[in-house]
């Protein structure tokens, strides 16, 4: 730089851009965040109506039967802008990478219990076509949802499922088993064990209110099938066989907990914002949990037999608590 | 069992098993429920499967490469920040540049993060999916670090601090909005050529590029950086507006009519939009990189050229707007300038007549038409302003019913007319700048009637701020359009006597001298 100015201070003449101002109610410093999120997307003065729907505008609240003063009070408490979200993400794939090294160079999938390998195989595989469907139904909030303190984090979220099933692929790399991959997909899309739930995938795909189809994926369906699968049963086969598929599904785990934070801050956002929204909340999470159970019940017992009942009964409840917390009564 | 199957993977089966291959026909709800945009254009497709993916990226392998880039780029915006970069531009002209890029660049980058998160959700082919959902999150980032990167000029300079509210008010702004909300509100394919093919493959070199170099060239390192570190991402963009196009052709020889009449159109309306870099070329850049006429042969009529002599295979003819383009690069820089200038109390940038020696580049740039046309013009409002009668056009403009570019523009092969055209749809009038605006109100006149132009909505009383009785007796349309705008009067004008000028001035002085 040709100029040094370590000793010149310069008085700015404001701190941040009018929107932002009016919004933190003083003229005072914005964080990066606020900057690349709030008050960005246009609401008003549109062209055209769109051909594919043009009973909508092209941004339009009317998509979804939740109603906000201020849609951007969804805003994501891990602060992601693209930047923010994609150091995150750099850094758990610098983990999983590590990981994946580990796991190949002790040789200890091969070294893996044949019985254990199989019946992980068989609950983990398919795996990666619910986090296709989820990378799908998270594409349709953030293509619909309104204001980018959403269409940003779901945006988001549907990339981390893609690179959920990446990972779940490469899982089934590790243990060189292509043929699993084959056996999965064919068990996705007939075998008992998964038609529920992929029945559950699919519906979603036509439900046309963006934030039913949130609240039935991102915390209905993954607020069960997460800890089911990435934690309980991990767990379980840690017990009987040692860690590799933990180790191997670790940025499933961390997504998940990090994840819900942000879940959970919007839905307390939106049910705090008015009764209505509070009811609607409560209806939706009663109808899509039982789905959900339905749904994951034949997988609970591929993975845990007798005891899938009392599995699934304790992570109901704590879905249950996680609502009440967000001030959702069900 | 065969254990080392996996590692005799090659590139592409493996890219294909970690994309395509997670797909699945669904069963309990129909395809064409669940994919229903892709029919009603027209466009047939018959197998998705034979889509070639322009790049293969993991998203392990995108995570890792862009949070590369990420650090490195807020690490030099950062120190640019701490030590008062904005001081070491060229001139305090320059940031006239940047005020005009984030009025009209990020809010449209936004709009493609939306267009291409809807393809992401709409496209039913797993390939051309995926690569749509990439570059959604990837123009996520550009209109965040393309915010972040001038934020800290908005704290020094004035015509900044709305542009989010002035993006869907601002007169000027209504072209490039018009141009995104078009593509938007259209089909998934004609989304697909408008931005993916004719935006960021025809013309984005020649909008990209004069940003960044000029950047370069006038020591703005915030925005050089923003535009090297997106470099790479837009090499994916472009890769995936040309697959999209072959794929289209390959499918069915049915697709050429629509294609090309789509071709013909978004590379005229991108043409449109252009305009504005052309004057920032030449004009605003206090140390110019070349002429908008030197760009557009070297990006438009020699690259451009080329793709299209590529794509003549496929039975793809030149977009009939080009020999007008080439005509027209001599002019619209000029034009353009000229008529930003004749209105000074209706932008949040400022503008001023060049220099003697500057008028002399363009001569040299121009000769065709700069002293012919242009300089006499110029000279003429460079005197009343000093005479103290500087010119003010308060008049409401006339706007393109497509392209809502201000009339402006000359007749074809007669320099001294101005150009008009009119239709008439269901027994009113319509008014466009351009054979090729023509054309495209009159092929589906039902999207144009809707456009907003901004000088015919402030007449019925829809550009008002909030409190203004329309119905009242006394009530004059326009008569708060600064506030509407939020317009700041020191924004506005020469830049000559500005605040801008002063304050640069002062603050370059305190920060160089003892």
């Amino acid at each position: 730089m040709a100029i040094d100015l370590r000793t010149v201070s310069i008085t700015p003449l404001r701190q941040t851009f009018g929107h932002l101002a009016r919004r933190m109610g003083a003229d005072k410093p914005a964080s990066r965040y606020i900057e690349a999120t709030m008050d960005l997307q246009p609401v008003e003065n549109y062209h055209y109506r769109p051909t594919w729907a043009p009973q909508y505008d092209i941004f339009d609240t009317a998509r979804t039967r939740i109603a906000m003063g201020d849609w951007y009070a969804l805003k994501d408490p891990r602060q992601y802008y693209y930047g923010a979200w994609t150091l995150a993400r750099g850094r758990m794939q610098e983990i999983a990478e590590g990981d994946f090294d580990l796991v190949d160079e002790l040789g200890l999938a091969a070294a893996y219990p044949a019985a254990g390998r199989s019946a992980a195989l068989k609950v983990f595989l398919p795996l990666r076509h619910v986090a296709w469907g989820s990378n799908l139904n998270k594409a349709y909030v953030s293509s619909y949802g309104y204001g980018i303190a959403i269409s940003q984090a779901a945006c988001y979220a549907s990339m981390d499922q893609l690179g959920v099933a990446q990972y779940v692929t490469r899982l089934g790399m590790a243990f060189d088993d292509l043929d699993a991959l084959v056996e999965a997909k064919t068990a996705w899309l007939n075998g008992a064990e998964w038609q529920e739930l992929r029945r559950y995938v699919e519906d979603l795909m036509l439900e046309k209110d963006w934030y039913e189809v949130l609240v039935a994926q991102d915390f209905a369906l993954e607020g069960l099938l997460y800890p089911l699968l990435y934690e309980r049963y991990n767990e379980r086969l840690n017990a009987a066989y040692g860690p590799v598929f933990s180790m191997l599904t670790r940025f499933q785990r961390e997504w998940f907990g990090e994840t819900t934070k942000w879940m959970d801050s919007v839905l307390k956002a939106t049910a705090a914002d008015n009764a209505g929204n509070k009811a609607r909340l409560a209806a939706w999470i009663k109808h899509w949990r039982e789905r959900a159970v339905l749904a994951l019940k034949p997988v609970a017992v591929l993975a845990f037999g007798s005891d899938a009942d009392a599995v699934m009964d304790e992570l109901v409840l704590n879905l249950n608590a996680r609502a009440a917390k967000a001030g959702i009564a069900l | 069992m065969d254990m080392k199957v996996a590692k005799k993977l090659g590139l592409k089966e493996r890219y294909s098993l970690m994309t395509r291959d997670l797909a699945w026909d669904t069963t309990f709800q129909k395809m064409a429920d669940v994919f229903p945009q892709t029919t009603y254009e027209g466009i047939k497709i018959h197998d998705w499967d034979k889509w070639e993916d322009p790049f293969r990226l993991t998203m392990d392998a995108y995570w890792k490469y862009q949070s590369e880039k990420e650090r490195k780029l807020y690490a030099i915006l950062d120190g640019f920040n701490q030590n008062n970069g904005h001081l070491s531009v060229t001139d305090a002209r320059y940031i006239n540049v940047l005020k005009l890029f984030l009025g009209s660049t990020p809010p449209l980058e936004l709009m493609a993060a939306r267009g291409f998160s809807m393809m992401g959700r709409q496209m039913n082919g797993a390939g051309p999916r995926v690569a749509c959902q990439m570059q959604a999150v990837d123009e996520y980032r550009h209109f965040q670090t393309q915010i972040h990167s001038i934020s800290n000029y908005n704290k020094y300079y004035n015509g900044m601090d709305e542009f989010a509210h002035q993006q869907s008010r601002m007169w000027y702004l209504s072209d490039g909005k018009s141009f995104f909300d078009d593509a938007i509100t259209a089909g998934p394919f004609e989304f697909m050529v408008a931005i993916g093919f004719a935006f960021e493959y025809v013309l984005t070199n020649i909008l990209f590029v004069p940003f960044i170099s000029g950047a370069a060239y006038n020591g703005d390192m915030a925005a050089m950086t923003v535009g090297f570190s997106a470099q790479s991402d837009e090499a994916r963009h472009m890769t995936l507006g040309l697959e999209c196009i072959k794929f289209m052709l390959e499918q069915d020889p049915d697709n050429l009519p629509i294609v090309q009449r789509w071709i013909d159109k978004w590379t005229w309306r991108g043409t449109r939009k252009l305009a504005s870099v052309g004057m920032m070329m030449d004009y605003m850049l206090p140390k110019r990189i070349m002429s908008f006429k030197e760009a557009w042969e070297m990006y438009v009529e020699d690259n451009g050229g080329a793709l299209f002599k590529d794509l003549a295979r496929y039975g793809i003819t030149i977009p009939k707007c080009f020999a007008q383009t080439v005509e027209e690069k001599e002019h619209v820089s000029h034009q353009s300038w000229i008529g930003f200038y004749m209105k000074p109390g209706a932008t949040p940038f400022h503008t001023w007549i060049p220099t003697p020696d500057e008028m002399d580049w363009l001569s040299e740039k121009y000769p065709n038409t700069f002293d012919r046309y242009y300089r006499p013009v110029l000279e003429y409002l460079d005197a009343q302003e000093k005479a103290g009668n500087r010119y003010n056009n308060k008049t409401q403009p006339m706007n393109c019913q497509v392209c809502v570019s201000t009339m402006k523009f000359n007749e074809p092969g007669d320099s001294m007319e101005m150009c008009f055209r009119e239709s008439v749809y269901r027994g009113e009038k319509f008014h466009t700048c351009s054979d090729h605006c023509k054309e495209i109100f009159d092929n589906e006149p039902e999207k144009y009637v809707q456009t907003f132009i901004s000088s015919h909505q402030a007449l019925q009383g829809n550009c008002e701020p909030d409190g203004v009785d329309v119905d009242a007796p006394d009530y004059r349309p326009g008569a708060r359009m600064l506030d509407y705008w939020r317009l700041d009067e020191r924004a506005t004008g020469d830049f000559n006597g500005s605040d801008d000028q002063k304050n640069f001035a002062v603050w370059r002085e305190q920060a160089t001298k003892n």
